[in-house]
C-alpha cells in the first residue's frame, strides 16, 4: 500500500523540513511554489500610500510518496518541522496511491517509492 | 569668470614650453582653450542628459506591470528617436531662431544657414545639449500614459511635443521670447517650467483624456494600488537620472566656469533631502518607508532645484528640496484621490514640484545677478516672484491648451486607447509581438520516446495519418 502525503508549509520552512524528512529516511521529495489563502483570509499592504489586497500567499507544496507504515512518521515530521505556532503554517495530509511505477526502469509499487 | 580658468591654462603653456611655442608659432590663446572647455563640457553634459533616458525607462518600466514592459520601454526608445528627429527638423529653429517673434522662433531649420548657437558653444553642440532637453521633456509623459495607450498615438504625440509645443515653451524664455523681456525676466536655469513641468502637464492631460486603468479603482471609487513590478529597476533608473542631472544642471551653464561646481552641490543636496523628506512623510502616513515613494522623492527634490541651482545657496537647495519631497507625497495621493491615474508619478514629480521649484527662485535667489532678482526670502522682494508666477502660469496654461487639444485630437482620430482585452492581457504581444520577458520555451523538435519495455504499441501510433 503507497500512500502520498502533500504538506502546504510556509516557503521559509521549507529547509526544517527537508533536514527533517532526511533525517527519518525519506529518499524523495517533489516542491511546488503555490499561492492561496486559508482561515487567515490574506491581508492588506499598502504601495504608494494605496492599499491593495494580498489574498493569495506565496507556499511551498510539498509531496512525499511512501510506504503505509512511513506515512504517519512523514506527517508528523513535516508537522514537527513546519510548526512556528503563528497563523498561516499550512495543512498537512495523506491520500491513497492507487498504482506507482518508476518511470526509468518500469518497477511498480512499493519498489518504486 | 572664464578668464580666471583660462589664464590658468595659459600660464602653463608659458612657463612649460615657452620655445615650442615660439618655434612654430602656435598661437594659443586663453580665449581658445576656454572655448574647447567649454565645448568640450557641455558636449559631455548633453551625453549625461541623454542617459537620463535610460533613467526614465528603468523607472518607468519598474513602477509598472511586467504585462506591458517591453510597450514601455518601447515608448521610451521611440519617444527619443521621434523627438530627435522632429527637434533636428523643425524644433531647434521654432526654440532659438532668430527670425521669429517674441512667442515663435523662425530660422536655422534643419540645423541650416542661421542655426543658432550660444556663446563660445559650436552650433552642433548647442544643438545636441538642447535636444537632449527635448527628448527629456517628450519622454515624461509615457509613464503617465502607461499601460493603456496604443503605440501609434503615443507615437504621434512624441513627434508633436518636440516639433511644437516644447519649442514653443522654450523660445518664450531660453529663445529670447516675452518671457525673457519682461521688466524683470523670468528665469528656469535647467528647466523646472520649460521642460520639467511642460512633460507634467502634458502627462496630466494625457492621464485626463486616457482615463484610469482597469481595476484602478474600486466600485466604491476608492484607489486602489498597482504594485510595480521591479523595484530594483526603479531605483536603478532613478540612480541614472540623479547622474544624468549632473549633465542637466552644471551642464545649463553652457560654460566650462568656476559655477558649475556649486551648481552640482545644490543639486545633490536637494536630491537628498527630497527622498528623506518623501521617506518620512509616507512613512508617517502609511506606517512602512514606501521605496516607489522615496524614489519619487529623490527625483521630486531634482526637478525642485532644477530652476534655481544657480541662485539659491546650499540651505536653500535643502529647503526647496525637503518641501519638494513634502509636495510630490502629496500630490500624488491627490491625484490618485482625484482619478487621475498615474502609474509613476510623472504629473506630480515633474509638473507640480517643476512650477514649484521655477516659483522658488523668487524666493530662495540670495542676491541680485545678470539673470534674476533677489528673492523676498532675502529681502529682494516680490519683482522676481511675479515674474516666476507668470511664467508658471502661461508656461503651464499653453501646455494644458496644446497638449489637451493634441491628445483629444488623436483620440477621435486613431484613438488613444487599447481596447479592454489588450490592457487586461497587457500591451506586450498585442502591441508589439512578444512578450518583455520572453515566451516559454517551446522544443521545435519532440525527443523520440524510449522503446516501451512491455511491447506496448506507442499511445502516439498513427496520429496524423
Amino acid at each position: 500500500m503507497i500512500k502520498l502525503v502533500t504538506a502546504v508549509i510556509k516557503p521559509h520552512m521549507l529547509e526544517p523540513v527537508k533536514e527533517g524528512l532526511r533525517g527519518v529516511g525519506v529518499k524523495g521529495i517533489t516542491v511546488t511554489e503555490v499561492k492561496g489563502f486559508g482561515r487567515q483570509g490574506g491581508h492588506t499592504e499598502t504601495y504608494r500610500g494605496a492599499e491593495y489586497a494580498v489574498d493569495l500567499i506565496p507556499k511551498l507544496k510539498v509531496e512525499v510518496i511512501c510506504s503505509v507504515d512511513d506515512a504517519d512518521l512523514v506527517m508528523r515530521t513535516i508537522r514537527k518541522c513546519a510548526h512556528t505556532g503563528k497563523i498561516g503554517d499550512g495543512k498537512v495530509w495523506i491520500v491513497d496511491v492507487e498504482r506507482l511505477m518508476r518511470v526509468r526502469t518500469g518497477e511498480m509499487g512499493e519498489e518504486a517509492t | 569668470m572664464k578668464l580666471v580658468l583660462g589664464g590658468a591654462v595659459a600660464t602653463g603653456l608659458v612657463v612649460f614650453a615657452p620655445e615650442a611655442a615660439s618655434a612654430q608659432e602656435v598661437a594659443v590663446s586663453a580665449e581658445d582653450v576656454q572655448k574647447n572647455l567649454d565645448n568640450v563640457f557641455v558636449l559631455v553634459a548633453a551625453v549625461l542628459v541623454i542617459f537620463m533616458q535610460a533613467g526614465f525607462a528603468l523607472v518607468e518600466a519598474g513602477l509598472t506591470r511586467a504585462k506591458s514592459v517591453a510597450n514601455i520601454m518601447m515608448k521610451n526608445l521611440m519617444d527619443f528617436c521621434a523627438g530627435a528627429l522632429a527637434f533636428f527638423a523643425v524644433g531647434f529653429a521654432i526654440a532659438f531662431g532668430a527670425q521669429g517673434n517674441d512667442f515663435f522662433g523662425s530660422g536655422g531649420w534643419f540645423l541650416g544657414d542661421g542655426a543658432f548657437q550660444y556663446g563660445t558653444l559650436t552650433m552642433p553642440v548647442t544643438f545636441l545639449f538642447q535636444v537632449a532637453f527635448a527628448a527629456t521633456a517628450a519622454t515624461i509623459v509615457s509613464g503617465a500614459m502607461a499601460e493603456r495607450t496604443k503605440f501609434k498615438s503615443y507615437f504621434l504625440y512624441s513627434i508633436v511635443i518636440s516639433a511644437l509645443i516644447y519649442p514653443v515653451v522654450v523660445h518664450w524664455n531660453w529663445g529670447g521670447g516675452w518671457l525673457a523681456k519682461l521688466s524683470t525676466p523670468f528665469h528656469d536655469f535647467a528647466g523646472s517650467s520649460m521642460v520639467h513641468m511642460t512633460g507634467g502637464v502634458a502627462a496630466l492631460m494625457g492621464a485626463l483624456v486616457l482615463g484610469p486603468r482597469l481595476g484602478k479603482y474600486g466600485p466604491d471609487g476608492k484607489p486602489r494600488a498597482i504594485p510595480a513590478h521591479n523595484i530594483p529597476y526603479a531605483v536603478l533608473g532613478t540612480f541614472i537620472l540623479l547622474i544624468g542631472w549632473y549633465g542637466f544642471n552644471p551642464g545649463s551653464e553652457l560654460a566650462a566656469d568656476d559655477a558649475i561646481g556649486g551648481i552640482a552641490v545644490t543639486t545633490t543636496l536637494a536630491a537628498a533631502a527630497g527622498a528623506i523628506v518623501a521617506m518620512l512623510v509616507i512613512w508617517m502616513k502609511t506606517g512602512k518607508p514606501d521605496v516607489a515613494m522615496t524614489a519619487n522623492g529623490l527625483l521630486a527634490g531634482l526637478v525642485g532645484i532644477t530652476a534655481g541651482t544657480a541662485a539659491v545657496s546650499n540651505v536653500g537647495a535643502v529647503v526647496i528640496g525637503a518641501l519638494a519631497g513634502l509636495i510630490v507625497v502629496a500630490a500624488v495621493l491627490f491625484f490618485d484621490r482625484i482619478h487621475i491615474d498615474d502609474p509613476v508619478g510623472a504629473i506630480s514629480v515633474h509638473g507640480v514640484c517643476g512650477a514649484f521649484g521655477t516659483i522658488c527662485v523668487g524666493l530662495f535667489a540670495t542676491e541680485d545677478s545678470d539673470f534674476w532678482k533677489q528673492g523676498l526670502f532675502y529681502g529682494g522682494g516680490a519683482d522676481q516672484l511675479l515674474s516666476q508666477v507668470i511664467g508658471v502660469v502661461a508656461i503651464a496654461a499653453f501646455v494644458a491648451v496644446t497638449a489637451g487639444l493634441l491628445f483629444l485630437v488623436i483620440r477621435s482620430t486613431v484613438g488613444l486607447r487599447v481596447s479592454q482585452e489588450e490592457e487586461l492581457a497587457g500591451l506586450d504581444v498585442l502591441e508589439h509581438g512578444a512578450p518583455g520577458y520572453g515566451p516559454a520555451v517551446t522544443p521545435v523538435v519532440a525527443p523520440t520516446p524510449i522503446p516501451d519495455s512491455e511491447g506496448a504499441a506507442p499511445v502516439v501510433a498513427g496520429a496524423g495519418s
